[in-house]
């Protein structure tokens, strides 16, 4: 022990203080952080200054203040133009969170069945895919949604002259006019079979599950399961004597008019963000599909499943643990991405919030660091989730 | 031919150093860069509008004319920003522009909550509603159903909801961040109406592919006063734009003219006199030369000629004098004398 | 199983000549059998293929040639007779004299005809720049490299503002020096003295020759210093301010300063991520995090309506210089993530081996860890480009004329307005922008097989 300690005394005097990495990490942190402290104090006192000086008003008490103009998109939040600021901010949100959700829906689908088409042993299929592939996400998206918005939506007829499309409605330069379902007393019920029916399927295939596990014997849970969804509620239906109706849009002074408005900013918007979203997932799916040994597929075969099952039951969730984490990504992409709707006009975040509000408050920091935030927690939010999920799918390896 | 503006790249932490002396008097910082920097609208026909090769011309635009012919006798030396909706306030508040002259209505939030000051008003509008024709609409009234477009952010947006409410009237807005976009969407038959300043209503209409096919209606649902806005705290820059527009205005009620204004500066009239600068020193008491209004109506002319060569009966706007008529002859237009 | 007398045995002495293949398995026959008909369902597959197909080739390819205008100089030419023009009543195709007579603003936006030639040689020499940079066979990448991040972009900025700028000092109270451009270079050379003062010292604290480090420094302040100078210097160009510009140069302008800027930011970023310095990884993650969690639409809100208010007062910056402020930030924190990739591909002994040699963390990084790390990145560097590519366009909401923003102003041009005018100028929006976009993405691919060396 004297040894070590008369030795660590000959050195130290040799060592400078500036030599000593943890001093210089201690102090290089020290000036990161007084350098951030320094700018960030720098911009509020600026924005405090000006904003001060310029005699404009801040805070966020304008969030209670009555909005004044109307909004023509809101299916689930209560809006008329004597809501406040806060209302208006809800609106966004539920606006940008309709779009996201269904563009995820529906980009999801098309980008697996475009992916699984891209590796297809048939040539025309597989070229389709391709080019389909290529084209979408090579063209920006804000182009994209003008080419449907402007280029296409827009060249439909006037009002007056609507296509009528039966029993999808009408469809004119203002959207489509689909019927509207009335919910009458009793259609609840409707929903409680549906609720039913999942639950019952799902213990059904646990059954079944567990069955197979014993005796190897089958069980078509996928169809009695479709007969269940199906059947329950439309049992209910009848049952409940037949509490939903549809009202078809009637000829107003201006066309169309009642039923159920789908307004063109938002079909552009769905059609241009899952068509363009889905060109990078099928990217995605046809990496993962690759990156599953062929021998997997040829044990498959070898136990006797048919191309079909193979797919589904040994290499899509093989696949999965390598399509999840950038897919992920892509389902953040277009959530951010449906910010582009300020481009056309959809009520969402961005363009109701950002915009109509920025534009009549005039309170330009409160208002873009609430979107932003906004946006910031959908994100992390979302990582989470999906991190969440793949934990769980990286369990089932073994 | 300098830039202070790009200069400001290279100071590597942007926030620590200041590119050029901060100084609260704008008339200061204007005479130093050499121009006047303008804040305009991104395209309004009449208003302010900029041809192929850029340059602009148009009502709020010969303001801005007129305050640079004030300061540097020279009605060129102006630079124009087209501004957004957005963006024109805090282009306003930040200096990034002097002056704002882009059809911007006078109201009380504006001028108060928005640390700006309205220098007057250089033409008095209301919002008024476009429709085609073969709908046979006569009225406002009969508009229940219809679906509006309109510019988000101003406060047309704001009027046609209250009219609409007001009257019971169902209506779907449909609010564009872009005067353009909004005469497109309207043109390619998204909506049934299109709401804005009448004035505003007349320009866009020349933008529309049939402008023979669509109507104004009758009824004007608010007060628009617009003119040109400065910011608040800086009095003398106030002053100076708050006359500029005066005096085109005093120009016109005393007949002096940009044709005539040499000839009647060695008349004997004292009214003209004051106004021309051979007497008395208002334009030191501004800040500029005493030939300030001279300037102003030789380079860029009075309001009757700035109001008749961009949006009159002879322009393709054809909007007559209406209540912008000379107080003296049954409009609004009113000028404080120059004494 | 006993043979019968009648049959005849036969042994061949020789093998039997291969059978040409049966004509169903070769050539095309064979190929469609093969790849298009092997199947009931492959064949139901490949008949909904050619069907859709079917109703999607002819009907562009007649809108777009076929039944396309070609000639005319106004609206007559590309309508139909209800419309005041002289075509069939239900034509629809494009009508390209539109394009043709817009093709200038659409690439130059409003920059004066007398002085395209600045933008073109800019544009030659951005073009003959990339080329022998993209291109691994060619010598001399450390000057080309050299010429693409130093030269030219103070070359192509005098070229397309005219340089000149205003310089007058930042250092010196300006009470006791009235600014100037004269000012502002003795500050320059107060600001060496101490910034060499300190390197020196630092130096010599540390125990090491402060020469070479000193000699370094100063020459970077001297290159520093040639580039303001050539910048502030008057060449006699005339002045062309930044709203003049604009179109399809304005869309390479931002990409490209945004992916310049972008990159070292990227690298810093990636470092200080992968730091085990507590404050400065927190910060860059929560940096990157940021930025990567929010839409580029409200990061150029932030730059336009935001950012003014934070300057001090009297600065104010040009419109188009505070969006290139938001998509080199907002692009910072994407190559952050390629780079950071790319780090970690890098096999621990790298590491540890630059350690071993007994190099410090910044000799390390510079000599044995980037170098390797960016290499491998190119393709990832190319496609973060692509995205920004696509993603100037947004630049046109915040009023920017760039390529799509000229094409939405071009529209209200009532000489041109018909109904087919918007889809015609975005059909050829689109395939400019997909022409560029699947160039470097079939770049990005093929870098990327060439620099899969398998080590993996």
């Amino acid at each position: 022990m004297a040894i070590a300690e008369s030795h660590v005394e000959r050195e130290k005097p040799k060592v400078r203080l500036l030599n000593d990495p943890k001093f210089r990490a201690m102090i290089f942190q020290a000036l990161l952080v007084a350098m951030i402290i320094w700018v960030v104090w720098g911009m509020v006192s600026n924005a405090a200054n000006n904003l001060q000086k310029a005699g404009i008003a801040s805070g966020f008490g304008f969030l209670s203040e009555s909005a004044g103009f109307g909004l023509n998109f809101s299916p689930f939040v209560e809006f008329e133009e004597v809501s406040n600021y806060f209302t208006v901010y809800k609106v966004g949100l539920q606006n940008t969170l309709i779009l996201a959700v269904l563009g995820v829906f529906f980009a999801t689908i098309l980008g697996f069945v475009v992916g699984v088409a891209r590796l297809s042993t048939n040539w025309v299929i597989a070229k389709m895919a391709y080019i389909y592939v290529e084209v979408l996400r090579n063209i920006p998206l804000l182009l994209q949604i003008f080419i449907w918005y402007k280029g296409v939506l827009a060249t439909l007829p006037a009002k007056r002259d609507s296509l009528d499309w039966g029993v999808f409605g009408q469809i004119n330069a203002a959207g489509l006019f689909a019927p509207k379902p009335i919910f009458a007393a009793g259609a609840m019920s409707i929903v409680w079979a549906l609720l039913a029916a999942i639950v019952i399927t799902f213990f059904v295939n646990r059954w079944s599950t567990k069955r197979q596990m014993e005796t190897g014997q089958r069980f078509p849970v996928f169809l009695t399961g479709l007969g269940l969804i199906l059947g329950f509620p439309l049992l209910a239906y009848l049952i409940a004597g037949q509490p939903i109706s549809l009202e078809y849009p009637v000829q107003g002074n201006f066309g169309p008019a009642g039923g159920m408005q789908i307004i063109p900013e938002f079909i552009a918007l769905l059609l241009a963000l899952s068509t363009y979203t889905a060109a990078f997932i099928a990217e995605i799916v046809r990496a993962g599909i690759l990156a599953v040994d062929r021998g997997q597929t040829e044990a498959s075969y070898a136990l006797g499943l048919r191309p079909g099952q193979t797919l589904r039951l040994n290499v899509i969730p093989q696949a999965m643990r390598v399509i999840i984490p950038p897919l992920t990504s892509q389902y953040l992409n277009l959530t951010k991405n449906s910010s582009l709707a300020v481009a056309i006009a959809y009520p969402d975040l961005t363009a109701v919030f950002a915009g109509t509000a920025l534009n009549q408050t005039g309170q330009a920091v409160e208002i873009l660091l609430m979107t932003m935030l906004t946006y910031l927690v959908i994100s992390l939010l979302t990582s989470m989730f999906m991190n969440w999920y793949n934990a769980k799918m990286s369990l089932v390896e073994r | 031919m300098r830039k202070t503006i790009l200069s400001a790249a290279f100071g590597v932490a942007a926030v620590g150093l200041a590119v050029s002396g901060a100084s609260a008097a704008t008339l200061d910082d204007v005479k130093a860069k050499g121009f006047v920097q303008c804040g305009v609208s991104q395209g309004l026909p009449g208003f302010s509008n900029p041809d192929e090769a850029g340059n602009w011309t148009g009502l709020d635009v010969d303001l801005c004319r007129g305050v640079a012919a004030a300061v540097f006798g020279d009605a060129t030396a102006v630079k124009y920003t087209p501004l957004s909706a957005k963006e024109r306030f805090t282009a306003l508040q930040s200096g990034e522009v002097d002056i704002l002259s882009r059809n911007t209505t006078w109201t009380a939030t504006r001028d108060t909550t928005l640390g700006l000051n309205f220098a007057g008003v250089n033409y008095y509008d209301g919002q008024g509603f476009m429709v085609r024709s073969d709908l046979n609409v006569k009225s406002a009234l009969e508009l229940s159903g219809a679906s509006v477009c309109t510019n988000t952010g101003t406060t047309t947006e704001l009027n046609v909801a209250d009219y609409f409410r007001a009257n019971k009237l169902e209506y779907e807005i449909v609010a564009f961040e872009k005067a353009d976009e909004v005469v497109a969407a309207y043109d390619a038959g998204r909506c049934d109406v299109y709401t804005t300043d009448q004035s505003g209503l007349y320009a866009q209409r020349l933008k529309l592919t049939n402008p023979g096919e669509h109507v104004v209606l009758p009824e004007i649902i608010s007060k628009e006063p617009l003119g040109p806005v400065v910011r608040q705290g800086d009095d003398q820059w106030f002053n100076l734009v708050k006359w500029t527009h005066f005096a085109m205005v005093n120009a016109e009620e005393l007949g002096i003219t940009s044709a005539n204004a040499d000839e009647m500066k060695g008349g004997d009239n004292p009214a003209v006199k004051r106004v021309l600068g051979t007497e008395g020193a208002y334009g030191e008491a501004l800040g500029v030369s005493n030939d300030w209004a001279y300037n102003i109506i030789k380079q860029v002319g009075n309001y009757a000629e700035t109001f008749d060569r961009n949006v009159g009966p002879d322009t393709p706007l054809q909007i007559s004098r209406g209540v912008n008529a000379l107080w003296s002859q049954g409009g609004l237009q009113y000028a404080p004398p120059i004494r | 199983m006993a043979k019968s007398k009648d049959d005849v045995s036969f042994v061949r002495s020789q093998l039997v000549e291969a059978l040409p293949p049966p004509i169903t398995e070769v050539g095309v026959l064979g190929w469609m059998r093969k790849n298009l008909f092997s199947s009931i369902t492959n064949t139901i597959m490949t008949l909904i293929g050619l069907f859709i197909l079917y109703l999607v080739v002819p009907g562009t390819l007649n809108w777009t040639i076929f039944e396309a205008v070609w000639s005319g100089t106004s609206r007559e030419a590309c309508t139909t007779i209800p419309q005041g023009g002289a075509l069939p009543d239900d034509w629809n195709a494009a009508c390209w004299p539109y394009v043709g007579a817009y093709l200038k603003l659409f690439v130059y936006g409003r920059y004066p005809d007398a002085e395209l030639w600045r933008v073109n040689l800019s544009l030659f020499m951005f073009f003959a720049g990339l080329i022998p940079m993209a291109m691994p066979s060619v010598p001399y990448k450390r000057e080309n490299i050299i010429f693409m991040l130093g030269i030219f972009p103070v070359v192509a900025f005098i070229l397309m503002s005219g340089g000149n700028l205003n310089l007058n000092g930042f250092l010196i109270p300006e009470t006791i020096f009235a600014p100037s451009e004269f000012k502002f270079w003795i500050d320059f050379l107060v600001l060496t003295a101490i910034i060499v003062g300190f390197v020196g010292w630092y130096m010599k604290a540390t125990a090491t020759d402060p020469k070479s480090a000193m000699k370094v420094t100063a020459l970077a302040m001297a290159v520093l210093g040639l580039v303001l100078f050539s910048m502030a210097f008057d060449f006699g160009l005339e002045s062309i301010e930044t709203p003049l510009w604009g179109g399809f140069v304005m869309t390479l302008v931002i990409a490209v300063t945004g992916i310049v800027a972008s990159l070292p930011l990227g690298i810093l970023l990636a470092l200080g991520r992968r730091s085990d310095m507590p404050a400065v990884s927190l910060f860059s993650v929560i940096f990157i995090e940021f930025w990567r969690g929010v839409p580029l639409i409200t990061v150029l809100f932030m730059s336009s309506v935001m950012l003014p208010l934070f300057l001090p007062d009297g600065v104010s910056f040009d419109k188009l210089l505070r969006a290139l402020i938001g998509v080199a930030l907002f692009s910072s924190a994407y190559m952050a993530e390629v780079v950071r990739g790319g780090m970690q591909a890098i096999p621990k002994g790298q590491y540890e081996g630059a350690m071993a040699v007994g190099l410090n963390y910044w000799q390390s990084m510079r000599m044995i860890i980037l170098p390797q790390a960016l290499k491998i990145v190119i393709p990832g560097i190319v496609n973060t480009f692509i995205g920004l590519f696509k993603d100037t366009t947004l630049v046109s909401i915040i009023g920017l004329l760039d390529f799509l923003g000229m094409i939405n102003l071009s529209h209200s041009d009532s000489n041109w307005a018909t109904p087919v005018q918007a889809l015609t100028s975005y059909v050829f929006c689109a395939f400019v922008f997909w022409v560029f976009c699947f160039g470097m993405a079939r770049y990005s691919l093929f870098m990327e097989r060439r620099l899969d060396t398998g080590h993996r």
